[in-house]
């Protein structure tokens, strides 16, 4: 059977090699019911996923998912376009320096300083000190955190925590990002604060990301703004545009019920999502 | 608390013995696997033995001072007095030293390490080190358990030598005993065998205490409640493990070196 030469073009598009993060019919349990039951979407290059939800829903198990934290009871991951179900954990690690990582509390490491937070990976490669202070400058310089550098996270607020937690994610230019609720417990203005970092990660380097939230005005933030490099803050882009990169996913009940643009999300008849988004 | 199904105990301990198995099979593989952390190595020796120099000094003189000060009274009624250092020597050497020891280091860094890791697997901190590409056995096990053994062997050197050196302050300033006698017979008692047993027992106790302290820290779950119950259980459970490691072997080493 000849396929058409457009619909070749789609499937190669959409073969796991193409694309960031490819969940194929994923389902993981712990102890009780399942928390998520065959997921499956993909991350494409230049991509920035909102993932939606409910709180305890499953969205961080998705994340680590994602990153060989946690292993699926059936299905298949494919990270860079190599599975990840069933690697073993020491080629995991070298797949995970290509992603980075923000976790829903920060997960700094609370022995060390903000300068050995943020250049834990360069100095795990072992790279001279004076490549990672500068290094670490550069990162905190991004999240305007710099006179932070000799601080241990323990002197840190939550927001600041957080930025320093985006700084050591973003230091080794990785090629994935991935957000735990990046702006969870945090108020209005710290939120905006980092809404406005995700977005410059976004606008200013391309970095595909997957970001779980379940509060809906900074998923609209991201979808509806973009970063203005002149002015070197967050812009609103023109009324009724969205950014077509940023897209969505809705999880509910351990099954992603919606997989769409912004449009298609707030336009959508589902009686969940249109109680989830009133 | 409902109770469990008898079958259900069963195979949640023979499935932590696995889980354990392989940690252990894992910490000691990756003694032979780069990278190494060796400034780790250094500073949880550091905390390990410098740390328990004054609690396993302590231990010891007292315990050799306890030795002969029980023995004094016993000895006399056979006027064999002459033989309280033989005694000290041999207690502490064989058996009293390193199981002491290893029973103080236990309390104090099998808690620790529980505790610390406990703290890290609760925060996410252990996640987090796995996503920024380095393997936590390799940065956080493997350290703390060559640490603790090599450290347990030098402190219990350290408390046979204060031990002897406490009976012998017993001894001589006690029971009006002859420093010089005391010292003869503490070291003509001793043979090769004894030495032996001696310092292959804190090898064995300082794995205990590291690989159990690092198992229930990073098992951990539940928050700061878990981490408080993974801490007690460590300690409980690797100051157990060391009693029934003593007697078993005490029990080789006796069949390897049988009495003559």
């Amino acid at each position: 059977m000849t396929t058409t030469p457009q619909l070749e073009e789609q499937e190669d598009a959409q073969h796991p090699a193409h694309s960031v993060l490819v969940f194929e019919d994923v389902s993981i349990r712990f102890d009780g019911p399942p928390v998520l039951e065959n997921v499956s979407f993909k991350v494409g290059p230049g991509e920035t996923r909102i993932l939606l939800g409910p709180a305890g829903v499953g969205k961080s198990v998705i994340l680590k998912l994602a990153n060989g934290l946690l292993r699926p009871d059936s299905g298949r991951i494919f990270l860079f376009g190599q599975e990840i179900t069933k690697m073993p954990e020491h080629k995991l690690l070298g797949l995970r320096t290509l992603t980075g990582m923000v976790f829903q509390e920060s997960a700094l490491f609370d022995s060390l300083t903000v300068r050995d937070n943020v250049g834990y990976q360069l100095m795990e490669r072992r790279l001279p000190v004076e490549e990672i202070d500068n290094r670490v400058r550069e990162a905190l310089r991004f999240v305007e955190l710099e006179h932070t550098y000799d601080m241990l996270p323990a002197s840190l607020s939550g927001g600041m925590r957080r930025r320093v937690a985006i700084a050591r994610a973003i230091i080794d230019q990785p090629q994935f990002l991935l957000y735990d609720s990046p702006t969870g417990g945090l108020d209005p203005v710290t939120s905006t604060t980092i809404d406005e970092l995700i977005i410059k990660e976004r606008d200013v380097y391309k970095t595909p990301a997957l970001l779980v939230t379940h509060r809906l005005q900074d998923a609209f933030t991201m979808a509806t703004h973009r970063f203005d490099q002149e002015k070197g803050e967050m812009a609103p882009l023109p009324h009724g545009t969205t950014n077509p990169d940023t897209t969505f996913l809705v999880l509910h009940e351990g099954r992603l019920m919606f997989d769409g643009t912004t449009k298609e999300l707030v336009t959508s008849q589902d009686p969940f999502i249109k109680e989830f988004l009133a | 608390m409902p109770l469990e199904s008898p079958d259900t105990l069963v195979k949640r301990m023979l499935f932590s013995v696995q889980e354990f198995t392989l940690f252990c099979g894992e910490a000691i593989a990756n003694l032979f696997r780069a990278p190494h952390y060796w400034s780790d190595i250094v500073t949880q020796a550091d905390l390990i033995g410098v740390g328990s120099v004054p609690i396993v000094v302590l231990t010891g003189f007292f315990t050799g001072g306890v030795l002969a000060l029980q023995s004094a009274a016993s000895l006399a009624q056979f006027g064999a007095q002459a033989y309280t250092g033989r005694f000290v020597s041999l207690s502490m050497i064989r058996e009293l030293a390193p199981v002491l020891t290893g029973l103080m280091v236990s309390g104090r860094n099998a808690g620790g390490m529980a505790s610390e890791l406990g703290s890290m697997q609760v925060t996410e901190q252990i996640d987090a080190m796995r996503a920024l590409g380095t393997d936590p056995m390799k940065k956080l096990v493997t350290p703390r358990m060559l640490s603790t053994v090599v450290m347990l062997f030098l402190l219990t050197i350290v408390s046979d030598t204060l031990g002897t050196a406490g009976g012998a302050f017993v001894a001589v300033f006690f029971s009006a005993q002859n420093g010089t006698q005391y010292f003869d017979t503490a070291y003509q008692a001793l043979v090769y065998s004894d030495i032996i047993q001696g310092l292959t027992k804190p090898i064995c106790f300082g794995f205990i205490i590291s690989t159990i302290g690092c198992f229930y820290g990073m098992k951990t779950t539940g928050g700061t409640q878990g981490v408080g119950r993974s801490t007690t259980q460590a300690v409980v459970v690797s100051s157990i493990m060391i009693i029934l490691m003593d007697f078993l072997l005490s029990r080789i080493m006796l069949w390897i070196f049988p009495p003559i």
